[in-house]
């Protein structure tokens, strides 16, 4: 309420190269609890690649990144959803052949801790936490809207609810961050509306997102920060109207000068 | 429409179908037990053993195992040497036997999981071989090419187990034991995540399953599986020889359950049945085809036989056998709305 | 290790060089039939003893000349591979991975249970292309037959790099090697540059079959561990890198040659297997990443 936000995750001096191409040049940011900050920049601009290094997928060739102060340099993907890190990606990526329940169950993998011997011995409190997981992945599956289509095979959904179920599973591992890699591609004007309501409700779920997209207007409606790059460098960052005026992004994306 | 609680547990299915299981191979001594059918009956529980670990581990996770052979092998030679050579007593062994098998297969998993498919499988083959190798080699240990006789019988009770009768009891009892495990893992937790494994790696890891972890705890529990019986084996054949465990075994495995339905545990014992009856049918016909007798001319039918089902039937038995059975539900369920009309 | 001379050491050496071009071989078409058609071929080893056979068979039975039988076997072979890829391949071409490792596995055994069925379990041979006595070295004897597979190997490397940098049709399958969608959109027929790049690879196995068949003995069971040391060879090329695949295949030939001379031939069959876990495993080491002295 009073005061500075807090800031949740620090990106200091991040370079990656893929052999002789470089996708990140010395990114720095920082990015406040609670906020909806847009990475926006021409194709190729190093979006995905910092996302994926965020989530531990990749690792930087120089700089690090902190989230609540920590390190997170070195953690592989699934501790840094135990801290509270969570993200979508741009194809999607769900389970096509379990149902759509139980691809949220899967988001609520962490939610749990029996292993493996707890389930070839099957002790009742196996059961209890098998329950507790399906009801709250039922509930995520409400969230989004796919509550109906629990059962139905997921590779048979649309793509437009794939990337719906895919936000779901997400959410289901309770992140703090939550990071959506373009997840306004391919869908239509309605279905754009009602992404941007859920991300809306999302971020009234106290989670701070970071949002990769190339929607323009979606990310002028939503975005509390933007973040431009362009071949792999931090061109701009600000609010969405001070980032529309700047110069340089218009050039970079446009080519040419807006008066 | 919601799927209720214990659908997602599949616990009603599954309690019935064993139950059903049960009964049946409770009673079917009763009618068919000449020495013959209680042999194959035998071995066929000990190879559905088998083939449960090694279904969890390639339908379930994904992983492509061409050597699982070496850990049936070494499961049995723990047996036969630590029963015979150390004096051990029979279950004693069988245990021990798990767990040495069980840390091989942790130590082997270790380097062999970060590769992917076909790498895994080389790797996986490789290592068959090469246990191949060590067991054919090791003469003063494992008693080389020409095997380890004088196998004691396993003990229950005091009672020793020499008839095949109870024999059979024996076996099929572990074999309904590891089934039950079987099931219980894949409707868990752990069975769901992986699953997510194999569908897709990296979304499994982003949502934060440990999948090194749990690739390589699968493939212990796979091991286990396969030590379990190779000890069953050893004590029944009171034999062993490096032939039994050997590249054409691992394909005999890889075989049946993907005859079975490389996703689902309830096809390894289905698999296990189809192929050993096929290749007693084999050995019956094979030689009037080509005039002599051969246990490997079976590798033709086989290795046709692998073929055709990934082409046709890469769900196997249990998987066309579901899939059939959705088929049909829109009709019943057209014929009851068209019956209350 | 002192009772052995130098000349002992040379034998070892050459010897094992002329089984490593063997195994060159057998990589160098599976390195193809990868780059081209993106699966590996577990049933190489099959197509190297398959093409023996069919020499042996060309030459004893229908009294083909030896050059006569050895074209016809290759011809024969990389018409069985093209038709190995169509039909077990091609129909499982959008399937998981996991089915298509256990199709390729059952092509193996089939073809090696299909030998069985038609030429039992006995062992043939072939004569050696040039008869006469075994050659003198500095000393180390050498059978001539290893020469003409030494030189076999260099001509048919030859050849190769010939084809891929300098015809049409070689390029064509590169293109389809380095990006399967690009080619596809030049107007490249990829199933076609599949069938081929199988066919390459049959004929590749079949060559190493029949140039070895002098002096090893043929029968259905001897393609497994070849086809075996050919994977090794071709990994450590990463099954792409052909000129590391020479080296790597004249490696494994030496190390063996040296380890069966010197320690036993029982567990030289164990050391492919060996060297195939460490190549494979040494793959999944980040070097890039020991020798950096970033944070």
């Amino acid at each position: 309420m009073d005061g500075e936000p807090l800031v949740i995750l620090e990106i200091e001096g991040v370079s990656k190269h893929f052999g002789g191409v470089v996708a990140l040049d010395e990114v720095s940011f920082a990015v406040r609890d609670g906020e909806i900050l847009a990475l926006i920049g021409p194709n190729g601009a190093g979006k995905t690649t910092l996302l994926n290094i965020i989530a531990g997928t990749l690792p930087p060739n120089k700089g690090q990144v902190r989230f609540r102060g920590k390190r997170l340099n070195g953690r592989p993907p699934y501790e840094r959803v135990r801290m509270g890190i969570a993200r979508t990606f741009q194809q999607a990526l769900i389970f096509g052949k379990m149902t759509v329940l139980e691809n949220v169950m899967v988001g609520c993998h962490i939610r749990g801790q029996s292993e493996l011997l707890d389930a070839a011995l099957r002790w009742p409190r196996v059961r209890r936490e098998e329950e507790d997981l399906y009801l709250d992945a039922l509930r995520f599956l409400n969230l989004v809207g796919l509550g109906a289509k629990a059962n139905q095979e997921a590779g048979t959904l649309p793509f437009g609810q794939q990337r719906l179920l895919a936000i779901a599973r997400a959410l289901a591992a309770s992140p703090t961050l939550l990071l959506l890699d373009e997840p306004a591609a391919g869908l239509n004007r309605l279905e754009k509306n009602d992404l941007a309501d859920l991300i809306r409700r999302i971020q009234q779920m106290r989670i701070t997102i970071i949002l990769v997209e190339h929607d323009m207007e979606l990310v002028m409606r939503l975005a509390d920060t933007v973040v431009v790059l362009d071949h792999g460098k931090r061109l701009a960052q600000g609010t969405p109207q001070e980032v529309r005026r700047n110069k340089a992004v218009i050039a970079a994306y446009l080519g040419t000068e807006e008066g | 429409m919601t799927p209720s609680l214990s659908a997602i547990l599949s616990s009603r299915k599954n309690v019935v179908g064993l139950l059903l299981l049960a009964v049946f191979l409770g009673t079917l001594p009763l009618w068919l037990n000449t020495p013959y059918a209680l042999s194959t009956l035998i071995l066929i529980a000990i190879y559905a053993i088998v083939t449960m670990g090694l279904c969890l581990l390639m339908g379930y996770a994904g992983q492509v195992s061409l050597g699982q052979a070496a850990f049936f092998g070494l499961g049995a030679y723990g047996s036969a040497i630590l029963s015979t050579r150390m004096g051990w007593s029979p279950w004693l062994a069988l245990v021990a036997s798990a767990a040495i098998t069980g840390g091989i297969a942790y130590l082997i998993g270790l380097p062999i999981f970060r590769l992917q498919g076909h790498y895994l499988a080389l790797g996986t083959l490789a290592f068959g071989l090469i246990v191949r190798v060590v067991l054919n080699e090791g003469k003063t240990i494992t008693g080389g090419p020409t095997g380890l006789p004088g196998i004691p019988r396993l003990t229950l009770a005091g009672v020793a187990l020499k008839s095949d009768l109870a024999y059979y009891y024996l076996a099929w009892g572990v074999a309904l034991l590891a089934l039950i495990m079987a099931l219980n893992i894949v409707n868990s937790r752990f069975g769901r995540a992986l699953r997510a494994i194999r569908e897709g790696q990296e979304a499994a890891e982003s949502l934060g399953v440990e999948v090194a972890r749990y690739k390589l705890r699968i493939l212990v529990t796979s091991a286990i599986y396969a030590s379990v019986a190779g000890s069953l084996y050893a004590h029944y054949m009171i034999f062993v020889s490096p032939n039994a465990f050997d590249f054409d075994t691992s394909v005999r495995l890889v075989l049946m359950a993907a005859v079975g339905g490389l996703a689902s545990v309830w096809g390894a014992p289905l698999g296990a049945a189809v192929i050993l009856l096929l290749s007693l049918v084999l050995r019956e016909v094979m030689p009037l085809l080509t005039g002599s007798s051969s246990g490997e001319q079976q590798l033709v039918a086989y290795g046709v036989l692998l073929v055709l089902i990934m082409i046709f039937m890469p769900d196997g038995l249990t998987g066309a056998a579901s899939r059939a059975w959705r088929r049909a539900q829109p009709l019943a369920v057209l014929r009851r709305r068209l019956r209350r009309a | 290790m002192l009772s052995y001379a130098f000349k002992d050491y040379v034998q070892f050496l050459l010897s094992g060089a002329s089984t490593g071009c063997i195994y060159v071989l057998i990589a160098l078409g599976l390195i193809t039939i990868y780059n081209v058609s993106g699966v590996i071929n577990l049933a190489q080893g099959e197509f190297v003893m398959l093409g023996a056979m069919l020499a042996v068979v060309f030459y004893r039975q229908l009294h083909f000349p030896l050059w006569l039988a050895f074209l016809g076997a290759v011809l024969a072979i990389m018409l069985l591979g093209a038709l190995v890829q169509r039909v077990t391949v091609y129909p499982a071409r959008r399937a998981a991975e996991v089915t298509l490792i256990i199709i390729t596995i059952g092509t193996a055994i089939a073809l090696r249970g299909i030998a069985l069925l038609l030429w039992g379990t006995t062992s043939y041979s072939l004569p050696e292309f040039s008869p006469g006595p075994p050659l003198q070295l500095g000393g180390a004897v050498l059978a001539r037959q290893r020469l003409w597979i030494i030189g076999t190997a260099g001509i048919v490397l030859l050849l190769l790099y010939l084809f891929f940098e300098f015809t049409l049709l070689g390029k064509a399958v590169r293109a389809c090697a380095i990006n399967r969608q690009m080619a596809e959109l030049l107007g490249i027929n990829t199933q076609g540059m599949a069938l081929l790049s199988y066919a390459i690879g049959g004929g590749l196995g079949a060559i190493a079959g029949v140039v070895i068949a002098p002096l090893a003995l043929v029968s259905y069971d001897m393609g497994l561990s070849l086809g075996l040391k050919g994977f090794v060879v071709a990994i450590m090329g990463g099954m792409v890198n052909a000129p590391a695949a020479v080296v790597g295949g004249l490696i494994l030939g030496i190390v063996e040659s040296f380890s069966a001379g010197l320690v036993s031939s029982g567990f030289k069959e164990a050391i492919a297997f060996v060297v195939l876990f460490v190549v494979l495993v040494g793959r999944t080491v980040p070097w890039e990443n020991l020798f950096r002295r970033r944070p």
